[in-house]
Order: C-alpha cells, then structure tokens, then sequence
C-alpha cells in the first residue's frame, strides 16, 4: 500500500523535474568572461592572509576554497555563466555580512552575493573572482504576526519553506514560482522577482514591509519595519527591491502575507488563436472579479514539448493556445458558480475550444507543473536563449512569430508563454548549440522591438551580467546617470556584484 | 453487453496533511479538501474506457456518504458514467461505516440494476481496508479479480492481470465478476469542460441504506487514532570518520 501511494504521490507531484534536468548535462560552461568578452576591473585579489581572516570572522568550515566546492557557486542554473571564484564565505548573521564587506570594501575585493542560484541573467554568480556570499545559512525565521500576516525572517529562507510555515497559519507568501524550492526570499527581493500570482497579489514592492541591508561599507541600514504604512523620509527599502545586490546586500526581510484561500481551483482551456486569449482575459476579469488570482498562456510549442521532454501529462488534447486560470477564494460554493457561469458563458462564446477544471489539489499541482517547468523543460533539446519581456497586451504575441520567421531553421524551437495578466512573455528559443551567429541574430533585434512597441527588455528576472547593455532600451539617458550616481554613493569603490545591471561609461 | 457498477469514496485529498482530532477518535474532517479516492478513480476510468470500448452499456457510478458526496459522484459522471446512485448516509453513522456495509449495499444494488462488473478501487487511501471488493463477491458468490493492473474482455468473461508480491498472476473469471483497480490499471482521465457541464445535468437518484435492507450498526469499535511517531531531527556531522564513529556508538554498523 504505503509503496503503490508514494508512487503515485511522486508520479503526480513531479517537483524534483528541475533537479533532474540541471543534472542532465555534465558539461561544463565557458567562463563568462571568454564567453562575453569582458574584462576584469581593477579589484584587489585575494590572497592568503585575506583567507585567514575571513577565517577569524566565520568559522573554519563556512570558508569554501577547494575547487570542487567553489564550482556550484560559480556556474548559474541554466548553464550560460561560468565565474572563476576561488572563495565562497557563508555568513551566519547580518554583523558577519557587515564585517566581511567592510573589510572587502576596505581590499577592494569584488563581492558577488547569491541566493538560491536560480537567476535567469547571470546576476548570481560571479564574472572573475568575486568572493561569492552566499546566505544559504541566513535561514531563519525571526517573528510571525499571525494577525497582520507580517513576517519577519533572514534573507537565505527558502521560499517554498516559508511558503509551508506560513501556510501552517492559514496565510501564504504573496509570491509563488517555479523555482520556489531553492529560491531565497533574499534574492526574490534584490530581483523583485514577479512570478505566478502578481496578478493577485501585486508586486514585491508591495507587499515587503521592510528590509534590512549592509551597504558596501558594512554599514548596515535598518529598515525593518513590519508597517502597512510609515511615511517618514524617503522610501529607502525600495532601492534594495530589484537592485539585484548591487547597491546593497539584503539581511532581513518583512513581508506581508495575505490569507490562506480556503477555495482554489484551476482550469486548463484550449484557444484557437491569441487574439481569443485577450478576450478571454478581458471576460474573466469582469466575470471573476476579485477570485482571479493568475491568469497564464502558453502556446503549443511550450505546451507539447514540455510534456513530452518531461514526460508531464497533458491533461486536455492539441490546441493552438493554452491558458490557465486560477481562482483564489474564501467560499468554495460562491466561487464555483461564478467559475461555472464564467466557463459556459465561454465554451458558448467558443472563446474556449476545450478544457478542463478542477478543485482536486493534486490535479490542479499536475496542471501547474506542466506550466512551472515549460522554463526548465526546453534545456533538454539543446543552447536556450530566454527572453522575459513586458509588452502592452495587444502586442503581447508578436515577437514570436517574428522571430520565428527571422531564425527559420536555424532554431530548433521558438515558443512564448509567460503571464497575461501583467503583461509580461518569456521567449525561449532554443538553438541545438550556442553560437554568435544566433545569438546576433537576436540580439539587439529582439530589444530593438520591444522598444518599438514601448515594452520592457526585461519584466521580472533582471537586468543582472546579461542585460546591462541593453538597459537603454528600457531607460533613457536621465533615468541612467541617476542610477550611477546612486551607486556611486551606495559602493564608490563598485565592490557590490560588478560588471551587472548598469553598463560600462 | 455489461452493465458496470462503480463503488467511488470521497475521501480526503491525499495532498491534504491529515491533522488527528485531540480526543483521538479520528482525524479532523471538517473544512478539510476532499477528492474522490484515487483508486476509485482508475476504476471509473476502466468502467468508462469498457464503456468506450462498446464493452459496457452502462456505467453506474455509486457513492455512500454525506451529501457532498454527490460532488464526487459528479467527478465520476463528468469523467463518463451514465447516471449516480447516491446512498445517503450522514453524521455519526457515517463515522462508523464500514466496508462490510458497503460491500452488502453493492451488493444488493447489482442485483437490484442487474449489473454484471462490478469495479472498486483496491482500497480507500483513508482507512486503508481493501475490503469491499472481496467482501462484495462473497456475498454475490460471484468471482474476483482483484489489484487488477489490466483486465480484457474475452468470449467466455474476462482476462485479469493481477499485482501480486514478486509478479503479476493472470487469472480468468466468469462474468459478472468483481475488480479491483490497482494503481496501474490505468491512467484516469482530466473531466473535460463539456463533459462537466453534461454531468450536471446527468440523472442522480439518491436512496438510503435502508431502502435497500441494509442494517448499518457497527461491527468494529474504533478505539484510538493516533499520529505516527514524529521523525527525529538529523545533524550534521563535520567528516565521514565522525560519520562511522556515530554510526558505530549508535550500534548501526
């Protein structure tokens, strides 16, 4: 019995999905310095004596210099950075990160600060060899306010674990993602990471209460408020929300979370064409009102091979389009009706061709999965370029068959899905091996068009080693210098993860 | 062609974190997410696949339990069934339900619809009894083929594949017969749109235990339900010497 079940609990919950591909291939990238052609900056090197110290400050053990152990730390998710790190350190509280920085800032030596590593621009893990700070051991939880939903914990936290805990108390984060189980809420915050109930929930900038951060100096700055509202002075916790670490490290974290819904349900439909896709958004908004709580496409290319490389079941047969809608609730009889008239109204309309919904929490975790691993599902079949991009609505599809039309057989895929309700399409167009010629031909191009049409070259994962230049598409020449002068006066020295998100002057 | 009965419980959700009531007479219920059972989900597949198959004339699905359980009998007619029975059976007597009393209501029903399959899941995945396709055939005196992983139709009844200890045993039953579905039997479908929306309007007759003669006072007294014990925390230990030194203290190795 207890054998037969667990089967059929893995068959069904198929989280382990992204472990098992980043472990698929054994190769290793080039560095990103060869890669992208970068030089080094004048930091100091790390010697000896530097070691030592760090030593003095940490125990023996929370100093990584072997090789072998270093390299994880070195190499991001998708296998397209490669750092030369010699030095991991691995800080236990927020006094250990203030010396360590005040010491690096005083050697100038590079820092590189990560997370869980599941950044998608190359901001996690160094160029040459930043020290690399990881908060794997910043993972405690300091308070919960079970009635303001305020949470107060360390920046290494899991997401998926403070997910769990806050759920114990019939509250959840108010944010969600495929990577949420390795992902730190640290890292969430230094990338203003969006992910699958923004929609809902509204962003990090939101729902963080507070923050506390080390600047370069080691100076560390409490904003650790657990407040709804404190307008006193300027707003300080929102230049480390999307910094991406380079204007400070975060420590501490103060989010909100909102109540656990006591109803959920998922549907899964097949669409014809993506203009259909738009209308449907439109009639769902109206139709579901405040239980709409996330509202995804995906075409067919993400869909099929999603399914097949992982072999995820598809629960609904070939269509053009797919979208998935979710409700959250309080009133699951309340919620199924509107959902009930909603999805009649649509199948009349012919709006949806086919689909199915459900309440069944491991029917609507399989339907998720499909959709959360469409990201890790392509790395399969060969060199993937991604693409996360802000368009207005009605443009939202049209970079793909663009791009379709201009790589023809030079990609072995092209496909687009990502989150309609905030306007926001990951493009992964996959090439059986990385080459310049491919890559050239999509870049500027693709940047090029989003500005066109007054998106964003980047929505929700950053700007980090692979986008600072590019930013100018997104930011004009004003926006730009006030940015370097922020930096300039948060890390003069430039310490604080180098070579990312603003570019070269 | 056969007529199927479906037996289909609603239990809780297997995704859902059991929680066990204070005074330990069972385990919290109340606002707790239910599901169909899972293994009488592969048997609703296998009925409506016999269906499909133009094995099956009809599939009548069968559920007893409180009133919601028509949500799960609605699951069953919006995966393909024809129409629900649903035996009402509510509040304390529910509690103490047992899969003797189910068996004696499939019973009764197969002959009072004269079916000629009669599909279960192997068991619940809340009490665990794997009980009521045995207990059903014996009443019926018909056949079993039970933890069936895959079942044909031949000419003379049918050829079931059975999940034993150690291998798969094929036997060969008479119709009407008892199944019941293991896990690999099949793959049970997602309900389509259509078809939800078909089911709502599909017939569900609702009857008691006692309009069928079956007496529901327990046979079993439940004494305690208790947590399994709680996991010790791991440590960490510093080398693989340090590793074998604990392990040996700790009389492993």
């Amino acid at each position: 019995m207890i054998n037969s079940l667990t089967l059929f609990v893995t068959y069904i919950k198929n989280f382990k999905v992204l472990n098992q591909v980043r472990c698929a291939s054994q190769v290793l990238p080039q560095f990103s310095s060869e890669k992208y052609k970068v030089k080094r900056k004048p930091f100091g090197t790390i010697e000896a004596s530097d070691v030592d110290y760090f030593k003095t400050v940490l125990s023996e053990d929370r100093v990584l210099t072997d090789d072998n152990d270093v390299l994880p730390f070195n190499i991001d998710w998708i296998k397209n950075c490669r750092g030369q790190s010699k030095l991991v350190l691995k800080p236990k509280t927020t006094q250990e990160v203030s010396t360590i920085l005040k010491y690096c800032n005083q050697k100038r030596l590079a820092v590189c600060p990560q997370g869980g590593n599941t950044g998608l621009v190359g901001g996690s893990v160094p160029v040459f060899d930043e020290i690399v700070l990881s908060f794997m051991l910043m993972n405690k939880i300091i308070s919960f306010d079970e009635i303001s939903g305020a949470l107060i914990c360390e920046a290494g936290c899991i997401l998926e674990n403070l997910d769990n805990y806050v759920r114990e108390r019939n509250l959840i984060m108010p944010l969600d993602l495929g990577a949420k189980g390795s992902c730190h809420i640290g890292g969430n915050i230094s990338t203003n990471a969006g992910g699958l109930r923004l929609l809902r929930y509204g962003n990090l900038h939101g729902s963080v209460l507070g923050v506390e951060a080390v600047k370069a100096d080691g100076t560390v700055i409490d904003c650790l408020k657990s407040l709804k509202k404190d307008n006193t002075g300027y707003h300080l916790k929102h230049l480390f929300i999307g910094s991406e670490g380079t204007l400070g490290l975060v420590t501490k974290v103060a989010i909100h979370c909102p109540a656990l819904p006591k109803a959920v349900s998922v549907g899964f439909f097949g669409v014809e064409k993506f203009e259909d896709i738009l209308r449907l958004y439109a009639n769902a908004k109206s139709s579901l009102g405040e239980i709409l709580s996330a509202f995804e496409m995906a075409d067919n290319d993400s869909i099929s091979s999603t399914a097949k490389n992982l072999k995820l079941p598809n629960p609904i047969s070939d269509y053009p389009f797919y979208v998935l809608l979710e409700t959250h609730g309080s009133d699951e009889a309340h919620d199924s009706e509107k959902l009930t008239r909603f999805l009649e109204k649509e199948m009349e309309s012919g709006l949806i061709l086919d689909g199915t919904v459900t309440s069944d929490p491991a029917k609507m975790q399989t339907i998720w999965n499909l959709r959360e691993n469409i990201a890790a599902a392509g790395l399969v079949e060969g060199y993937m370029f991604k693409y996360d991009v802000s368009l207005p609505l009605r443009n939202y599809y049209s970079l793909v068959p663009l791009l379709r039309q201009r790589l023809g057989a030079k990609a072995s895929r092209v496909y687009g899905y990502g989150h309609v309700g905030d306007g926001n399409i990951h493009i992964n167009v996959i090439v059986p091996k990385y080459s310049p010629e491919a890559s050239s031909m999509l870049e500027p191009y693709i940047f090029e068009e989003v500005a066109k049409l007054k998106g964003s070259i980047s929505a929700e994962h950053g700007v980090g080693f692979r986008k600072p230049q590019f930013i100018h598409y997104s930011k004009d020449a004003n926006a730009l210098q006030l940015m370097q002068q922020l930096k300039q006066l948060m890390d003069p020295n430039g310490i604080l993860n180098p070579y990312k998100v603003l570019p070269e002057i | 062609m056969a007529r199927v009965l479906v037996g289909v419980k609603r239990v809780i959700d297997y995704a859902v974190k059991i929680r066990v009531k204070p005074d330990k007479s069972g385990v919290v219920t109340d606002g707790v997410k239910h599901s169909m059972n899972p293994f009488d989900e592969i048997a609703v597949e296998e009925a409506v696949r016999m269906k499909e198959k133009k094995l099956a004339s009809e599939v009548i699905a069968v559920s007893c339990g409180p009133a919601q359980s028509q949500e799960t009998l609605r699951t069953a007619l919006a995966m393909g069934a024809d129409r629900a029975i649903h035996i009402e059976v509510a509040g304390a007597e529910y509690e103490t339900m047992q899969p003797i009393h189910v068996a004696k209501i499939l019973a009764k029903l197969s002959k009072d619809e004269k079916a000629d399959i009669v599909i279960v899941g192997k068991q619940a995945i809340d009490d665990d009894s794997n009980q009521t396709a045995q207990m059903t055939a014996a009443l019926l005196d018909w056949p079993q083929g039970t933890f069936a992983s895959k079942v044909e139709k031949t000419d003379s009844g049918l050829t079931v594949t059975r999940e034993i200890d150690g291998g798969l045993e094929t036997i060969k039953t008479k119709i009407p017969a008892v199944i019941s579905a293991d896990l690999r039997l099949n793959e049970p479908r997602y309900a389509t749109l259509p078809n939800i929306m078909k089911a709502k309007k599909k017939p569900l007759k609702k009857m008691t235990a006692k309009d069928l003669g079956v007496d529901l006072t327990p046979r079993i007294k439940v004494i305690s339900v208790e947590d399994p014990p709680v996991r010790q925390a791991g440590s960490i230990v510093p080398d693989v010497d340090t590793l074998i030194a604990k392990l040996k203290e700790g009389g492993h190795i």
